[in-house]
């Protein structure tokens, strides 16, 4: 017996050891997710409960009823009452764990009086915030350097990065002590939008909205994941919100309604101004090293995850911009397949996901990169026309 | 071997043995050889499913790309569950139960013994159909091995492929489970009654019938799928005025219920080995049958513990939350039993009692992280992380493999009439099981740390449980050749089994010789008349 009193404490330490070391479930920053926690570790001391007592009598019969110690066996087989017995006790534990658990659930479905509403969409793979009652709007990606990093063979040294695999460029920026709602939805496949430290986690599907909500406690830094499988790179579109004070948060808002905030610009300040500027260079003549420039920026950012950053793609899955009849083809269709997309495959349509210098740039880049040698420029105006 | 028979049966000129040559195993219609051949698949899809497994792991050994494109990892994750389901436990549950069923119930064969030899032959080339999708442009499946819409519809072409190798798996077992429906009703023993079959009929019984109600929505679905993606209907489709949510709902009624016939007949086997090494009559025996069937049903009406992410209405959360905690009434009734079974018995630990008691002690942590992962609110956070990864590990790995392999040990000697070596047996047992909980433990940890599944690179937090799994993986994977060798070892030859194997061993398989003979109970036992 004092094997499995051993083996059982040292099982324990184990357990308080993992828990104590950021191995459990975080308690988190929202009335939901403090329940939740609660409610976890409820049920899982009720299992280990379960589990000790069920291993004891186990472990028990197994050292004293062992035929080299002579035991004899009995020839019981049957007994109604320990049928009812262990049917029923099991019931009662069930229903007493059930009503705390359906509480909690009845308060994470309740979206009613949010104050503030954010739109989540999915993109393959990235996500796109909008805050409704103020029109920002702006796609949030893994940050560029940790994008280099990650790729097959890199060479990069990832254990440099604080927080590896969840930077993005823009983060999304929320309030403290105000009830959030989010409305969830994708524009290709099934995401899935998680913030451990909120306890949301919600499906992001084609043609659906889904909502959700969260009233953040403590200001911070919190991030989450992808969770629902959505391609080649699930692993690599983070969530990264900042919790920031009541006052932050308008100040924020206002220094950013309602411009949109994209790749080209992202880490810098984006204001009113920024709108202004863009309507202007969307007019202006570009010349062919700005354009390949921004391009190639834009290229690794929308484009290298499927067609890779040398262009040659992934064959069968998907196509090579590297010699491709489109890319160094007659502009509409060039222009048409990145605008518009390509319904029924993974090719998105990038219309609402770039700006006009960005679509212009990126379709430069790739009819002169990778041995493309078309020699010609889009120009941000041309695109401007389409809209 | 037919003399061997006749040392049991009045000898009559239709005993003969098997055809010479290779065409034995194609045309083969006898239920032991088929159970063989479908046995011997098994292990060989049982090293492919792992080798993926160790490609995956190979990866995630350390933070950063190191081996792989993600592409392909996401077909490995795929690819590897799908070869386990349906190509590892599956035909080794069916290749038992064609072994088994005939010799336990007292019949002379199965009931449909040409639809029983279609029903193996159609599995290689299912499986090289699916197999030789990785070797097409674009690879093969790499959506997950729930190929959820629209992700999966993104695939290449040979997408088309998969589905009809999953259509020729679903034929196969389908008209598997005709047959052994057939045979436990037409083939049983005359006087043998319903509640007098051992367990391992009984929970294939049902097993048989859930595989008839839920495969056929499985075909509907991926047909479904089928049509999406190359004759432009728009089932899943939103943008066609069609509902991604409604394949996850399809899916999944049938995929819980699969999730069942993956373990009721490790249910059945484990309630025929622990009595026979404790020496002591099953308890419970009635209740177990029933728990069984409660269990089935009850898998019918769970699914969307799935999909408790895709935004359900709060009844129906509420309804499947409740639901799913019902289903540890029984599997606790079950646990419960083979404990009182092992209560003051007369036990010994040979290989098949040690990998017996391994699927106890392991199964039921698996059902206890399954009791946590109905709690609904906790499980949105648990949902699609390495918890849930760990969970379903910890009840198909020591659950299904290792009620095969209880199996393969409890029986290979009345197969083969040769004894298997105890001491590697042993060896093999204790190797894995400490590898195994290396493997999979540290996934708890990991999974409610945050770490989201089928992903092939992930950020430093997770790194040295990752490593550690790793290693884990690797020990595991390779100590399933001491499996092989033992198993080889004991078809070649060794110590001369006895008709009954085993001190405790009750049931009518044990009362014909060792090797059985090619055809059993020609004549029917008395026994029960």
């Amino acid at each position: 017996m004092s094997l499995i009193l051993r083996v059982f404490v040292a099982a324990m330490l184990l357990v308080s050891i993992a828990a104590c070391t950021g191995n459990n479930m975080p308690v988190g920053v929202t009335p939901i997710s403090k329940e939740t926690y609660g409610l976890h570790m409820m049920i899982f001391w009720v299992c280990c409960a379960i589990g000790a007592a069920v291993f004891a009598v186990m472990f028990y019969s197994m050292f004293m009823h062992r035929k080299s110690k002579g035991a004899k066996p009995a020839d019981f087989h049957e007994s109604t009452l320990v049928e009812i017995i262990w049917t029923a006790v099991p019931l009662v534990i069930l229903i007493a764990v059930a009503i705390p658990a359906a509480k909690t659930l009845i308060a994470m479905e309740d979206t009613s009086d949010a104050e503030v509403t954010i739109k989540v969409t999915g993109y393959q793979w990235k996500w796109q915030y909008e805050y409704l009652d103020s029109g920002i709007s702006f796609f949030s990606t893994l940050d560029a350097e940790h994008n280099v990093a990650r790729q097959v063979g890199s060479g990069v040294d990832v254990s440099k990065f604080d927080n590896y695999l969840k930077e993005v460029d823009n983060p999304l920026v929320l309030p403290v002590g105000k009830k959030i709602r989010f409305l969830h939805t994708s524009a290709d496949v099934i995401h899935s939008w998680w913030v451990p430290d909120f306890a949301v986690k919600k499906d992001a599907i084609p043609g659906f909205i889904n909502e959700n909500w969260a009233f953040i406690e403590e200001e911070g830094t919190y991030r989450g994941k992808c969770t629902e499988l959505c391609g080649r790179d699930h692993g690599f579109m983070p969530v990264v919100v900042e919790a920031v004070s009541a006052e932050k948060y308008d100040a924020w808002v206002a220094e950013n309604s309602p411009a949109k905030i994209t790749i080209a610009d992202s880490g810098a300040a984006a204001g009113a101004a920024v709108t202004a500027t863009a309507d202007a260079d969307d007019d202006r003549e570009w010349q062919m090293d700005e354009l390949m420039a921004t391009g190639e920026k834009v290229y690794n950012q929308a484009c290298a995850s499927c067609h890779q950053v040398d262009g040659k793609g992934l064959a069968g899955a998907f196509p090579a911009i590297a010699g491709s009849a489109i890319a160094t083809g007659d502009h509409d269709a060039h222009i048409n397949i990145v605008y518009a997309g390509k319904p029924g495959s993974a090719m998105a349509a990038f219309a609402a996901q770039l700006s006009n210098t960005e679509i212009a740039s990126v379709l430069t880049y790739q009819r002169n990169a990778f041995g493309n040698n078309v020699g010609d420029t889009i120009q941000p105006s041309a695109i401007k026309a389409l809209r | 071997m037919s003399t061997a028979a006749a040392g049991h049966h009045e000898h009559d000129h239709d005993d003969h043995g098997p055809a010479k040559g290779w065409t034995r195993w194609l045309f083969t219609t006898n239920h032991k050889d088929i159970g063989t051949l479908y046995l011997w698949f098994s292990l060989v899809m049982f090293f492919i499913g792992g080798g993926m497994a160790l490609i995956i792991r190979a990866e995630l050994f350390q933070p950063g790309l190191q081996l792989v494109d993600p592409l392909f990892f996401n077909s490995m994750t795929t690819m590897h569950a799908l070869v386990m389901i349906f190509g590892v436990v599956m035909p080794a549950f069916v290749g038992l139960a064609n072994w088994m069923i005939p010799m336990m119930i007292g019949g002379p064969d199965m009931a449909l013994p040409r639809l029983n030899n279609w029903s193996f032959w159609i599995m290689p080339f299912a499986f090289t159909l699916l197999l030789s999708t990785l070797f097409m442009e674009g690879g093969g499946p790499a959506g997950g091995w729930t190929l959820y819409a629209p992700l999966s519809l993104q695939g290449p072409d040979s997408f088309a492929f998969v589905i009809f190798a999953i259509h020729f798996m679903g034929i196969s077992s389908v008209m598997g489970s005709i047959n052994i429906v057939a045979t436990i009703f037409n083939m049983r023993a005359p006087g043998m009654t319903l509640m007098q079959m051992p367990l391992f009929v009984w929970t294939w019984l049902i097993t048989a019938y859930l595989l008839i109600a839920v495969i056929p929505v499985l075909a509907g679905a991926v047909t479904m799928l089928l049509t999406d993606r190359f004759f432009g209907t728009s089932f899943f489709n939103a943008a066609g005025g069609g509902d991604p949510v409604m394949y996850q709902h399809i899916f999944w009624f049938f995929g819980h219920p699969e999730v069942y016939i993956l373990i009721l007949p490790a249910f059945g086997i484990i309630s025929s080995i622990i009595p026979t090494f404790a020496r002591k009559p099953l308890f419970g025996y009635a209740s177990m049958v029933y728990a069984t069937g409660s269990i089935a049903f009850l898998s019918f009406i769970v699914w969307a513990h799935h999909m408790f992410t895709v935004g359900m209405p709060l009844a129906g959360e509420m309804f499947f939350m409740f639901a799913t905690m019902m289903i540890s009434v029984p599997t606790g009734v079950k646990v419960f039993n083979w404990i009182a079974t092992m209560w003051r018995g007369s036990m010994t630990f040979e290989t098949p009692m040690l990998f017996a008691i391994g699927f106890l002690v392991m199964f039921t942590i698996g059902g206890l992280s399954g009791l946590m992962l109905a709690i609904t609110p906790a499980d949105i956070q648990y949902h699609d992380t390495y918890f849930v990864v760990a969970h379903f590990h910890y009840v198909l790995v020591p659950g299904a493999i290792y009620s095969i392999m209880a199996a393969t040990y409890y029986w290979l000697p009345k197969w083969t009439g040769n004894m298997y070596d105890e001491k590697w047996g042993k060896i093999h047992f204790w190797v894995s099981t400490v590898f195994l909980n290396v493997l999979f433990f540290p996934m708890h940890f990991v999974g409610l740390a945050g770490m989201p599944r089928r992903i092939p690179d992930y950020s430093m937090q997770f790194a040295d449980w990752n490593a550690v799994a790793t290693i884990g993986a690797f020990g595991f994977g390779f100590s399933q050749l001491i499996f092989v060798w033992v198993v080889l070892k004991c078809v070649k030859g060794g110590e001369k089994a006895t008709d009954e194997v085993w001190e405790g061993a009750e049931g009518l398989e044990w009362t014909v010789p060792s090797p059985a003979p090619y055809h059993t109970f020609e004549k029917p036992p008395a026994q029960f008349s």
